[in-house]
C-alpha cells in the first residue's frame, strides 16, 4: 500500500522539487556550468527537460506501438521552423503562429504517416526517414528565403511574449521545458491507458494475432504516429522559444537518431525512462564538451584525448553497451532487482518481433 | 541533344555510388534481416582510409600510382572494419534484430564523431592524376572522365557480385539464405560465414563508394557516407529489400531523376526522388516484399 502511494506521489514530487529549482542559489561543482539560478545552468536544464520530452512522444511510437520511425525529427523541425516562418517572416502574432506550427505538424503527420504506415517494419523506417530527409532538403534550399537555409533563422523578438525572451527571463523558459515534459508525461500516460492505448501495446507484441481479433491495426499506428507527432511539433516550438530560433541541426537524421539513443539509453516502453534518457543525453552532450576541453582531460596522451574530447563518439559507444549490457535502460536497473531479467526482455523480444514480421516468416 | 548525354552519363556517375552502397545493404538486409545504419560509417572509413594512406604516400611513386595504392588501403580498411563490426557487435546479437539496428545506430554515431575528431570536420582532397579532371567529347557533350571511373567501378561490381551469387557456393549459399534463411540452417548449413562475408562484401563496396564520392564530389567529409546512405535506403525499398538487380535498375533510376529534375527544375531533384519513393509506395506496396538476390 505505501508502496503504491510512494509512486503516485513520485511524479508530483519530482515536478515540485524541478519548479523550485531557479530559487536555489546554490551550485553544484563542476557538474552544473553555475549557481542553479544562473541563466547558463538554467538554459541547460531547459533544454534537457525539453528533450526529455520530445524523447517521450518518440517512446510513444517506438516503445509502446513498435513504431521504428526515424522520422521524428521532422515533426519536431515543422514546430520550429513554422512557427518561426509566420513570426518573423510573416509578421503575424505569437498565438496564430502557434496555430498554424501545430496544425501543420498534424496535418503533415497526418499525410506522411498514411503513405508510410503502407510499408511496415524496416521499410517504414527506411521511408519515415527518407521524408524526413525530404523535409531537411526544403529547409536547405531556403525557399523564397524563409528559413534562412544553413544560416538558421533568429526570430524576431518584438512579436514573442516579453516573458520568454532575453537572458533575465530564462528561469520562465525552464519553467516553460518543465511544463512541457509534464504535459507529454500526462498526455502519454493517459493515452497508453486509454483504450487505443491498450491496442497500440498488443500491436507492439503481435501485430498479426490483433488482426485476427477483427481490429484495423494500421488506423491505430496512425493515430499513435500522429500523437507522437503532434507532441515533437509542440516541443518544438518551445525550442524556438529556448534557444531564440531555428537551425539545421534539428532537421538532420542524426537527430532522430539521438532521440532513439535517448529512449534506449532510458528505457523503451515506459514513461520514466524516455525523460530520464533524453535529460541525461541532452546534458551529457553539452557537458560533454566541457569535459573535453577540461585539463584533465587535455593532459592526456593523444589516442584518449581525440575521443574523449568528442561528446557523440562516448554517447555512442555507451549507447551500444547499454544495448548490450543493460536491455531495459537506466530504468531497468531497478526493475532488474525486483523482478528479474523477465520483464527487460519483454520489450525486446515484441520489438524484434514486430519490425522483422511482416515481410517474412521468422526465421 | 548534347544536355541529355551529359546528364545521362553524369547521373549514372551518380547513380554507381548509389548502386555500390545500396547492393551492400540490400544483400544485408535480405540475408540477414538487418538495416545496417553503419553502412555511412563503412563509406566514411574507406573514405578517410584512402585520403590517409595517400598523404602518407606523398612524395613517393607517380600519382596515379600513389592513388590506386591509397584506394586499395581505403577499400581493405573498409572491409576489414565491416567484418570486425559484424564479428564483434552484430554476432553477439544474432537474431535480435532491433538490437542490432541499435548497435550499428551507435557505430554510426560514434565513428563520424571520431572520424570529425581526428580529422576535423573540414572538407579533404585527394590528389588525383590529371586525365580525372579532363574532358571527353561523347556527341558534342564534354563528359568529365571521372564519371567513366564510377560507372565502370559499379558495373564491375555489379558483374562481379552476380557471377559470384551464381556460380560459387557461398553465393548459392547467400542466395538460398535470402529466399528461405530457415530451410539452409535445417538442411545443416552455417549460414553464419555467410553473414560475415556478406558484410565484408558490404564494407568493400562501401568503401568503393566512399573513395569514388571523394572524385565525383572532388572532396570527402565525415558526413558524406550519412547522406550517401539515405539515398540508398531509398534505392532499396524502390528496387525491392534483398533484389542486387533491382538495386542496380532503382539505382539509376533514381539518380537519373534526380539530375534530370535538378537541371530543368531550380534544385528539387532530391525532393522528386522521395516524391518518386512515395509514388512506388503508393502504387506497389507489395514490391516492398520482393527478396530474391
Amino acid at each position: 500500500m505505501s508502496r503504491r502511494v510512494a509512486r503516485l506521489l513520485l511524479a508530483p514530487a519530482v515536478l515540485v522539487v524541478l519548479a523550485l529549482l531557479p530559487e536555489l542559489g546554490f551550485g553544484l561543482g563542476s557538474v552544473l556550468p553555475g549557481p542553479l539560478s544562473s541563466p547558463g545552468t538554467l538554459q541547460l536544464l531547459a533544454l534537457s527537460l525539453l528533450f526529455a520530452g520530445v524523447a517521450l512522444s518518440y517512446d510513444l511510437l517506438f516503445g509502446y506501438t513498435g513504431l521504428l520511425s526515424f522520422g521524428h525529427a521532422l515533426y519536431f523541425a515543422t514546430g520550429v521552423y513554422v512557427a518561426n516562418i509566420a513570426v518573423t517572416d510573416w509578421h503575424w502574432g505569437f498565438a496564430e503562429a502557434c496555430l498554424v506550427a501545430g496544425a501543420a505538424g498534424l496535418l503533415l503527420a497526418v499525410v506522411v504517416g498514411s503513405i508510410s504506415l503502407r510499408t511496415s517494419g524496416i521499410a517504414f523506417a527506411m521511408v519515415t526517414l527518407a521524408f524526413a530527409q525530404a523535409g531537411a532538403i526544403v529547409i536547405q534550399k531556403n525557399p523564397h528565403s524563409w528559413t534562412g537555409g544553413e544560416q538558421g533563422l533568429g526570430y524576431d523578438y518584438t512579436r514573442i511574449p516579453g516573458a520568454f525572451v532575453g537572458v533575465v527571463n530564462t528561469r520562465n523558459l525552464y519553467w516553460l521545458a518543465l511544463g512541457y515534459a509534464a504535459a507529454v508525461y500526462l498526455v502519454v500516460g493517459w493515452a497508453v491507458r486509454s483504450s487505443p492505448g491498450h491496442v497500440w501495446q498488443a500491436i507492439r507484441e503481435n501485430e498479426r494475432r490483433v488482426e485476427v481479433l477483427g481490429l484495423r491495426t494500421r488506423g491505430y499506428k496512425l493515430l499513435s504516429f500522429v500523437l507522437g507527432s503532434f507532441l515533437a511539433t509542440v516541443g518544438g516550438i518551445v525550442y524556438l522559444l529556448v534557444v531564440g530560433g531555428s537551425d539545421m541541426s534539428v532537421t538532420a537524421p542524426d537527430f532522430t537518431l539521438a532521440m532513439l539513443v535517448m529512449v534506449v539509453l532510458g528505457g523503451s516502453g515506459t514513461l520514466w525512462g524516455p525523460l530520464l534518457g533524453g535529460f541525461l543525453y541532452t546534458y551529457a552532450n553539452q557537458r560533454l564538451v566541457a569535459v573535453g576541453g577540461s585539463h584533465a582531460v587535455q593532459s592526456l596522451p593523444g589516442f584518449l584525448r581525440t575521443p574523449l574530447s568528442q561528446p557523440l563518439f562516448v554517447l555512442g559507444v555507451l549507447f551500444i553497451l547499454v544495448v548490450f549490457f543493460l536491455p531495459g535502460g537506466i530504468v531497468g536497473i531497478g526493475a532488474r532487482g525486483r523482478s528479474g531479467a523477465h520483464g527487460l526482455s519483454r520489450v525486446g523480444s515484441s520489438l524484434r518481433a514486430r519490425v522483422h514480421g511482416g515481410a517474412e516468416d521468422p526465421a | 541533344m548534347s544536355t541529355v548525354v551529359l546528364l545521362t552519363i553524369t547521373g549514372l556517375g551518380l547513380g554507381a555510388m548509389y548502386f555500390l552502397v545500396a547492393s551492400g545493404l540490400s544483400l544485408i538486409y535480405g540475408l540477414m534481416g538487418v538495416l545496417n545504419f553503419a553502412h555511412g560509417a563503412f563509406i566514411t572509413v574507406g573514405a578517410y582510409g584512402a585520403w590517409f594512406a595517400e598523404t602518407k604516400l606523398s612524395g613517393i611513386g607517380s600519382v596515379p600510382l600513389r592513388f590506386l595504392a591509397a584506394s586499395v588501403v581505403g577499400l581493405a580498411a573498409g572491409t576489414c572494419f565491416a567484418t570486425l563490426v559484424e564479428l564483434v557487435l552484430i554476432r553477439p546479437l544474432y537474431l535480435r534484430h532491433i538490437e542490432q539496428v541499435l548497435v550499428t545506430v551507435g557505430v554510426s554515431l560514434a565513428t563520424v564523431a571520431l572520424v570529425e575528431g581526428i580529422w576535423g570536420s573540414d572538407p579533404k582532397f585527394y590528389v588525383l592524376p590529371p586525365w580525372f579532371s579532363g574532358t571527353t567529347t561523347v556527341a558534342g557533350a564534354y563528359i568529365p572522365n571521372d564519371r567513366w571511373i564510377e560507372i565502370a567501378a559499379a558495373a564491375a561490381v555489379l558483374v562481379g557480385l552476380l557471377t559470384f551469387l551464381r556460380f560459387t557456393r557461398y553465393g548459392l549459399i547467400i542466395r538460398a539464405g535470402v529466399e528461405n534463411r530457415a530451410m539452409v540452417t535445417a538442411l545443416g548449413i552455417d549460414v553464419k560465414r555467410a553473414f560475415t562475408l556478406v558484410f565484408a562484401l558490404g564494407g568493400l563496396a562501401a568503401a568503393l563508394a566512399g573513395v569514388l564520392s571523394g572524385i565525383y564530389f572532388t572532396s570527402i567529409t565525415p558526413e558524406r557516407g550519412t547522406s550517401l546512405l539515405i539515398f540508398a535506403f531509398i534505392v532499396i525499398v524502390i528496387g525491392g529489400l534483398g533484389s542486387i538487380k533491382g538495386s542496380a535498375v532503382a539505382s539509376a533510376a533514381v539518380a537519373l531523376t534526380q539530375q534530370y529534375v535538378n537541371y530543368y527544375s531550380t534544385g528539387i531533384g532530391d525532393l522528386s526522388v522521395v516524391l518518386l519513393l512515395a509514388i512506388v509506395l503508393l502504387a506497389r506496396p507489395a514490391q516492398l516484399a520482393g527478396r530474391t538476390a
